[in-house]
């Protein structure tokens, strides 16, 4: 753990080595951050099956300082979005990432979460997750293997070890909006496409009227 | 295996003699049972019922004809004594499709003809609670029908042009005019619009006035929402509770979360396309599902599995139904409160199994295995750097059998799960018969209901093994049920071990990437390990199947769940839930 945080550049005396460690504030922060992700317990189909053999004795998640998972949004740094993203599920997923405090972070996992994988052309399927939530890792598969979950997992913790925090986005002083919920009509609405949606309707109408 | 014609052993008397009016034997080519009005329905199912004592009612679907204006609802019954089943259909009127509802003689059709509401839009006259079930309220349109297009909707069948054999693919967002999955009627505009509220389910379950406590002390009822996204669910499935105090009033469940149109796709699919999806049907008994699917298609192409594959089936399903059955096991403590230990120890030998099948069929879980006509692929010469004939042998001789015994010592006595489970969520016989409760879920109701022997297929018959039942139907009697049928399968598996040919086909034919299935309807079931999967498929002759439909066995189980959870406590409608096993992809499909 010393070796990983000291800055080579400020040497410390050989006698004071095994207790003693200079390094930046980023450096710590990042490496507490990254070795603590406590994702949330959050299963939407055969993904989460994986998830859990990842979390699971042989392939045991807490080498890497993640088998916390919570069951409740508030306490969780990590979403992992482990399947098929419907129409019917999305607001849902949409609030539960809203009620996560920042910083937050989503791994889309498997072809599902990611682009909406073998379903994509069902019409109750959000071809996606990342059209509501913005996602951190990508984690292709079908489902991916636990090894690749954990390659994803392993991406994300280098991704947070680039952060600092003179730029990251929670400390700055504007707040984060909250995405808008989709709500559930004669299809998914989506609240920010209200203005296009009343536009091609109107133009769709407008050949009849003619 | 399936219902028959009317001809073959064991099959009713003809039914058309029996009501010359309003029955009809289905004579199109390749379809086989009886056409009954819609008026004489309610009185042919009694007779079917009562009279012929098909008392199982396994699978209601509908099919949509649209050249001949008419959407088809199909019956699937049979005998719990076993045997073959009957097949009977109503045809109406597709502009305004209304047919009797049959929940008074089957309740097990309450959400299959719900479920058929929602995709087909036929209305069931008589129906308690005829609301949509797989969408939500206010969805627009009913997707199964067959001018009825989704979004990204491209062509009819595949292959798609865009594909095939060009391969120019582009996103389907290009062409959507909202750059996602996403269409709306005409005159929908969202400033002007609001959103549909989810009182019906609310006012349906409004408790009565009468509080159950002599008046004395005036209490109010609370309902609970628990899900779609808990802990506890299993998966992204919502259960709405009225409480009085701690004890469940009433209780209904809420699916759809996981709708990920199967059927719709299916009907796009080719044949053969649809191997991959049944995968993702029940994902954790995938083997299965091929099975089950492979069956029917294969019934209909009338081909005859060669011997070698016939035992590769078996074993790979057997292996199937253990790790299925470890899972809900395992995850039955974790709702009972032994938060991931005993799922831990449970799912430990799962791995090895998963390590044979990934060796074999390329994927741990989605293993798209089986062909029509037998399976994809042999086992490898080595596994783990071991034969693979030894790591098997090793594996079902001393592994499993010792990782069971190891469960069972140390759950069986246990003080804590014998208080939680026993009398909890008691399900009588005749009631599971009735609402056509499958699997574990009926046999631990003292039902001698297996269809790998009360409608063998495969080369069952070949193998010595026990049906498991238990008399009290409670969730320790679902638990004991699933311990046993493990040590069942296990002993199929060191039969299969032991008698597998060495060498030899495991395809019949050569493999093909299109196949054309003759015309006609096959119903293919098997006993997966969840309850009775069947698929209904109707194929034109081309090489798209008509009609692709799923009789999940979560799904039909779930009707049940109101009913045992009624006047427990609410911690012990996670425990019920949990007994029944269900598995999302399965249940929303
Ligand atoms: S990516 Fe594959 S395994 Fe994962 S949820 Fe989708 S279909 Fe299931």
């Amino acid at each position: 753990m010393i070796d990983e945080l000291s800055n080579p550049d400020i040497p410390v005396p050989d006698e004071l080595k095994a207790s003693v460690t200079i390094t930046t504030l980023d450096k710590i922060y990042n490496w507490s951050r990254r070795s603590s992700i406590w994702p949330m317990v959050f299963g939407l189909a055969c993904c989460a099956i994986e998830m859990i053999c990842t979390a699971a004795s042989r392939f045991d998640i807490s080498r890497f300082g993640m088998e916390v998972f919570r069951a409740t949004p508030r306490q969780s740094d990590l979403m992992i979005v482990s399947g098929t993203v419907t129409k019917k599920m999305v607001p849902q997923i949409v609030r539960l990432y809203n009620q996560m405090p920042e910083p937050r972070y989503v791994i889309a996992m498997g072809a599902c979460a990611s682009g909406g994988g073998p379903f994509k052309e069902g019409y109750n399927v959000v071809a996606g997750i990342d059209k509501y939530v913005p996602v951190d890792v990508y984690v292709p598969g079908c489902p991916p293997t636990p090894q690749a979950l954990l390659h994803g997992l392993i991406k994300l913790q280098e991704k947070i070890d680039s952060q600092s925090l003179r730029d990251v986005r929670w400390y700055k002083s504007e707040t984060n909006e909250p995405v808008p919920v989709p709500l559930l009509g004669p299809d998914l609405v989506d609240p920010r496409q209200y203005q296009l949606i009343k536009q091609r309707a109107m133009q769709a109408a407008a050949p009849a009227e003619a | 295996m399936s219902a028959t014609a009317p001809a073959a052993a064991g099959a009713p008397a003809n039914l058309a003699e029996h009501f010359p009016e309003g029955v009809a034997a289905d004579t199109r080519k390749g379809y086989e049972g009886y056409v009954v009005g819609a008026g004489q329905l309610l009185q042919v199912a009694g007779a079917i019922r009562d009279k012929l004592g098909y008392d199982y009612l396994s699978s209601v679907t509908g099919v949509d004809y649209p050249d001949s204006n008419q959407i088809e609802v199909v019956y699937h019954a049979f005998k719990t004594s076993g045997g073959p089943g009957l097949n009977f259909k109503v045809q109406a009127d597709r502009n305004d499709p209304v047919v009797p509802s049959l929940v008074g003689l089957y309740p097990g059709a309450e959400f299959q003809e719900r479920e058929i509401f929602d995709m087909y839009g036929v209305r069931f006259d008589g129906h308690p609670d005829l609301r949509r079930i797989l969408m939500w309220d206010g969805f627009a349109g009913h997707p199964m029908r067959k001018d009825w297009k989704e979004p990204f909707f491209e062509e009819d069948l595949k292959p798609f042009g865009s594909r095939w054999p060009g391969g120019d693919v582009r996103r389907s967002e290009e062409l959507d005019p909202f750059g996602a999955n996403v269409q709306y009627p005409p005159d929908f505009d969202p400033y002007e619009w609001t959103p549909e509220t989810e009182n019906a389910i609310y006012k349906l379950m409004q408790p009565k006035a009468d509080n159950g406590n002599g008046g004395h002390l005036k209490t109010d009822k609370l309902v609970v929402n628990i899900g779609p996204q808990h802990p506890s669910t299993h998966g992204v499935f919502r259960m709405v509770v009225v409480l009085d105090g701690e004890t469940v009033v009433d209780l209904k469940p809420v699916m759809g979360y996981l709708h990920r149109n199967h059927e719709k796709i299916g009907e796009r699919n080719t044949f053969l396309q649809n191997m991959p999806y049944t995968d993702r049907l029940d994902y954790l008994a995938s083997m299965s599902n091929n099975h089950a699917y492979a069956l029917s298609v294969e019934r209909l192409m009338g081909v005859k599995v060669p011997e070698r594959a016939e035992y590769l089936r078996v074993l790979m399903v057997e292996l199937t139904r253990i790790c299925s059955h470890m899972w809900a096991i395992g995850f039955l403590l974790n709702d009972l409160g032994a938060f991931q230990t005993p799922a831990l120890y449970a799912i430990k030998e799962r791995e090895l199994i998963l390590d044979l099948f990934e060796a074999t069929a390329g994927s741990r879980m989605m293993c798209n295995y089986m062909r029509f006509g037998g399976v994809s692929r042999d086992l490898p010469a080595a596994l783990r750097d071991e034969n693979t004939m030894d790591f098997l042998r090793e594996l079902v001789v001393n592994r499993l059998p010792y990782a069971i015994d190891e469960l069972d010592r140390f759950l069986t006595h246990s003080e804590i799960l014998r208080a939680r489970c026993i009398g909890v969520g008691v399900l009588a016989g005749e009631k599971a018969i009735a609402y056509s409760a499958a699997g574990p879920l009926l046999r631990a109701s003292g039902v001698n209901y297996d269809l790998r022997r009360a409608d063998p297929y495969s080369i069952y018959d070949r193998f010595d093994f026990n049906v498991c039942t238990r008399p009290n139907g409670d969730v320790y009697d679902r638990y004991l049920v699933r311990i046993d049928e493990m040590r069942e399968s296990v002993r199929i598996c060191q039969q299969v071990v032991a008698g597998m040919p060495t060498g030899g086909e495991i395809l019949a034919g050569k493999p093909q990437y299109n196949v054309r299935v003759p015309a006609g309807e096959s119903y293919g079931r098997v006993e997966n390990p969840k309850g009775e999967l069947g698929f209904y498929v109707v194929s034109t002759g081309k090489t798209n199947p008509w009609r692709y439909h799923v009789r999940a066995p979560s799904f039909v189980n779930l009707t049940l769940l109101g009913e045992m959870c009624k006047g427990h406590k609410i911690a012990d409608v996670v425990v019920i839930l949990g007994s029944i096993d269900i598995v999302l992809g399965e249940v929303d499909r």
